[in-house]
């Protein structure tokens, strides 16, 4: 009487035996992703728009844009920019089974994120020496926490990146899995154009 | 939660416990079975759907004491059940509660049991990730109530805990700490509830089994999910900047340093008008399953359904500001958002006349389930149309702060939200635990929550139009507020009786449900495909994935026309269901790391508030947990993978397996005497 499929009892593959094709074409990790990194864009929405209210409002103190070193932070940002780059060869390298290259190009875009991370650091204490602290007034309060929220999702890529790393050195990062890097990939150059936009809209455009 | 071939259910004399030999000891991955570790470490949807109700439950019990001291203190004037600080505290987690640990949980519980069933699915994209959901939401809610006893008193801000009185100055005590990290954990759990069962709808579907057939509730849980997806973020920031403003003196609500305290109004709403929707949309789409299976007829203009939901969801996020009419937010925002809050109505409208055409015509069962749905249509239209006069800023300025406005939120939240999940318990229950809820004590339960229900929260509206201001903890004699006041909490008795009936009812049958015949899979004549498996559900849900051909594809399994027209029965709901019976179903292996992170995360927020090293030692079980949970196989290497069934197979240690009909009954059912 029921019309029902022959598939079911017999559809498991390996290590997937709940699940059976995805009925959008994407897998459920990736779909994932893309899904949270919808949300994290409500995330930044709000720390960005704080931090366009406050931009101005120092309380009698130092503003945050009165610190601002521009060309060094030019610099940093290209240095985050082009691990977007490596990210993509480190993805492209998996995928044609070189884990090798795969190895390297992880390692570099790690590195490079390292030192943006390095690079906010050290903007950070130079801030803090020149009297814009966290506490200083809304507008520094805005500033460290939008900027030290999107330093924190680069931390949490370059823990991600180092984890594919080692998964490769022990041999359990291969072609088969690379969807896996495409995954942290979508991540990084997620983390990447929201600096676009924070670096465009609190550093280069002069508040008025 | 599998019942395993080789596992029989009471070991054999002789037998070694099958974790003696696990070098991780208790944290060895359970095969089978109904004691405390297979509950702990499920991953099954429909456990983690029933420990999502009965929670829920619970604090709706802490929630419903936390409203009848209010309406203690409330009954006389100058009432001195409470002191005002007191009262505050309660006020504050009497709406935390019922909004963050009970409806949404409850919601959750709905989530999580029958999205799968109804478009046709094993379990949910990512079993483990949905267990953590739960793990994580528990820890936050305990968290959260935690504050009365380690943090000197709930928070006291009002649930909405407007700045600056949510500030050190005015707010002294740990109490909105525990309110900023709770329900920043709570977020967590619902941010990655929302992305696990977006996946699930939109990757999981059964074969045939289009957007445009999913049936109405999976629709507009699956809307719930995409608010709260973009929602949490918002009050996310909100909560953080409180919290960094607190803990660690930003500047962010400080007036006196330049900073907007309306800042923290936009956040706010901007979550929470959405969340308003989040609340009641899964109620909506409970009452669209419960209306047509009583009226026998398919649901009314199911496309305007579908799309007067999502039109619903997008306009949720352009009405934030009616709750700021007040703030001085200027006369053209005023215009804008007061349009845009009349325009909302109109889909919310849609909804209401295609339940009532639904039913118009139709052959009408009032059973309790059924009598719950038509209340919720009525009560929250009454919410509906007080709303409306919300969104005429002139009134709405008279009505600011006053009862009106608690009148009309209950007669929404409660008569929309909540009496529509009353009727989902009563609609599902016998699905999940294979036994019906007396229809006797059921209709005690229904008439004393709706008398009771229009009695606390109707004279509100006169209290509010007469000026009763919200939030203060007491009023004096002589301003006309005596009688109406008396009324309402007389009427909060009558809902806590309705309560006790409903536990009455489940305990009495419970008790009796052996006494009478089962329900079988299908006892409303239902047309979803959770009616199509036995009841209770067996643990892998269905024995094949169904294929799907049109819209209540139940239904049409057990209904034709023939030629002339006529509906007939092609076959019983016995021949047509499934049997429940399958072998060699593989199941995902249960685990116990999302508990574990979990645990984490209350540690972290305790730390934060009392000592920092706690943060090291909660940060440390959080990370270990997550690197564990990411090395441990989806499918535990010692369980073989599941097989065809007949295929002699030799099963050995572990297997996935789903024995006979009776056992896999038996695995779901267990939680039945």
């Amino acid at each position: 009487m029921t019309a029902t499929a022959p598939v079911g009892v017999a559809d498991h593959s390996p290590g997937h035996g709940h699940d059976h094709t995805p009925a959008t074409g994407i897998s459920h990790t990736k779909l994932a992703m893309w899904v949270f990194l919808g949300s994290e864009c409500l995330l930044f929405g709000g720390f960005i728009s704080t931090y366009l209210l406050y931009k101005t409002r120092g309380n009698g103190r130092t503003l945050p844009t009165e610190v601002f070193d521009i060309p060094f932070t030019s610099v940093s940002s290209f240095v985050l920019l082009m691990s977007s780059l490596t990210m993509v060869l480190a993805l492209s390298a998996v995928n044609r089974g070189d884990d090798e290259a795969g190895r390297v190009w992880l390692l570099a875009t790690a590195l490079l994120g390292g030192v943006f991370i390095g690079g906010q650091v050290y903007e950070f204490t130079s801030f803090v020496r020149e009297g814009v602290a966290f506490t200083t007034n809304p507008a520094s309060s805005a500033f460290f926490t939008l900027t030290g929220f999107h330093g924190m999702h680069v931390s949490l890529g370059i823990v991600m990146l180092m984890s594919l790393f080692v998964a490769s050195v022990k041999g359990k990062l291969t072609r088969d899995n690379a969807e896996t890097v495409e995954i942290v990939g979508l991540y990084w150059h997620f983390v990447d154009i929201v600096w676009i936009f924070i670096f465009t809209v609190i550093y280069l455009i002069p508040p008025d | 939660m599998t019942v395993t071939e080789d596992t029989p259910l009471a070991l054999e004399s002789g037998d070694l416990p099958r974790y003696a030999d696990r070098p991780l000891g208790v944290l060895t991955r359970p095969q089978g079975g109904n004691g405390w570790r297979d509950w702990v470490s499920t991953v099954d949807h429909k456990r983690i759907g029933i420990m999502y109700g009965a929670a829920a439950m619970f604090f709706f019990l802490v929630g419903g004491v936390e409203a009848l001291l209010i309406r203690w203190q409330l009954a006389v004037p100058d009432g001195s059940v409470l002191g005002a600080s007191v009262y505050n505290q309660l006020y504050t987690m009497h709406g935390v509660t019922m909004v963050f640990l009970f409806i949404m949980p409850l919601a959750a519980a709905f989530s999580n049991y029958f999205i799968p069933l109804q478009i046709g699915a094993r379990d949910v994209a990512f079993p483990r990730l949905n267990a953590l959901s739960f793990w994580v939401w528990l820890g936050g809610a305990l968290f959260l109530n935690s504050a009365w006893l380690v943090g000197g008193g709930g928070a006291d801000c009002g649930w909405f805990c407007y700045a600056p009185n949510s500030g050190l100055t005015f707010s002294p005590s740990p109490g909105v700490d525990f309110y900023t990290i709770g329900l920043l954990i709570l977020g967590v759990a619902s941010l990655v509830s929302s992305i696990n069962l977006i996946v699930t709808c939109l990757n999981m579907r059964a074969p045939g089994m289009t957007l445009m057939r999913m049936p109405v509730l999976t629709w507009m849980l699956l809307i719930t999910q995409f608010l709260l997806l973009f929602a949490l973020p918002v009050i996310t920031v909100a909560l953080f900047l409180l919290m960094f403003d607190r803990l660690f003196g930003a500047q962010f609500f400080d007036p006196g340093a330049g900073a907007d305290p309306l800042l923290w109004q936009h956040l706010f709403w901007i979550f929470g008008h959405p969340e308003v929707y989040i609340i009641i949309l899964p109620s909506f789409g409970v009452i669209s399953e419960v209306i047509p299976t009583f009226s026998r007829k398919p649901i009314f203009g199911y496309e305007f359904m579908i799309f007067s939901g999502v039109a619903i969801g997008f306009m949720g996020w352009g009405v934030w500001a009616h709750h700021m009419f007040v703030s001085g937010i200027g006369p053209i925002s005023v215009a804008v958002f007061s349009l845009s809050t009349m325009f909302i109505a109109v889909p919310t409208g849609v909804k209401i006349l295609n339940w009532l055409a639904t039913m118009w015509g139709g052959k009408l069962r009032f059973t309790v389930a059924m009598k719950f749905a038509v209340a919720t249509v009525a009560m929250f239209t009454i919410g509906g149309l007080s709303g409306v006069t919300h969104s005429v800023a002139p009134a709405d300025t008279q009505q600011t702060d006053t009862y009106y406005v608690v009148a009309h939120f209950h007669y929404v939240i409660f008569g929309g939200g909540v009496i529509g999940l009353f009727a989902g318990l009563y609609f599902w229950w016998p699905k999940v635990w294979g036994y019906m809820l007396d229809e006797k004590l059921g209709n005690w339960n229904f008439w004393l929550m709706l008398i009771g229900f229009n009695l606390t929260f109707g004279p509100m509206h006169v209290l509010g139009l007469q000026g009763m201001s919200r939030r203060i903890d007491t009023y004096a004699a002589g301003y006309g507020f005596e009688f109406w006041n008396m009324v309402a909490s007389v009427g909060s008795l009558l809902i806590a009786a309705s309560v006790l009936f409903f536990m009455i009812n489940v305990w009495r049958s419970k008790r009796t449900a052996a006494d009478r015949p089962p329900p079988g899979p299908d006892p409303w004549d239902a047309r979803g495909l959770e009616w199509s498996i036995p009841s209770p559900t067996p643990v892998h849900n269905f024995d094949e994935v169904p294929v799907v051909r049109g819209r209540d594809e139940w239904w049409h399994r057990k209904y034709g026309t023939t030629d002339d027209g006529r509906v007939v029965m092609v076959a019983t709901a016995e021949e047509a269901a499934q049997t429940g019976d399958a072998v060699g179903v593989h199941l995902p292996s249960p685990s116990f790391w999302p508990l574990a992170v979990a645990v984490g995360l209350p540690l972290i927020g305790y730390g934060l508030i009392f000592n920092l090293w706690l943060c090291v030692i909660g940060a440390l079980i959080t990370v270990v947990s997550i690197y564990s949970w990411a090395f441990e196989p989806v499918d535990d290497p010692d369980a073989d993978h599941g097989h065809d069934s007949g295929a002699g197979d030799d099963h050995e240690d572990g297997h996935e397996v789903v024995g006979l009909g009776g056992a896999a009954g038996a695995g779901a059912g267990a939680q039945q005497p």
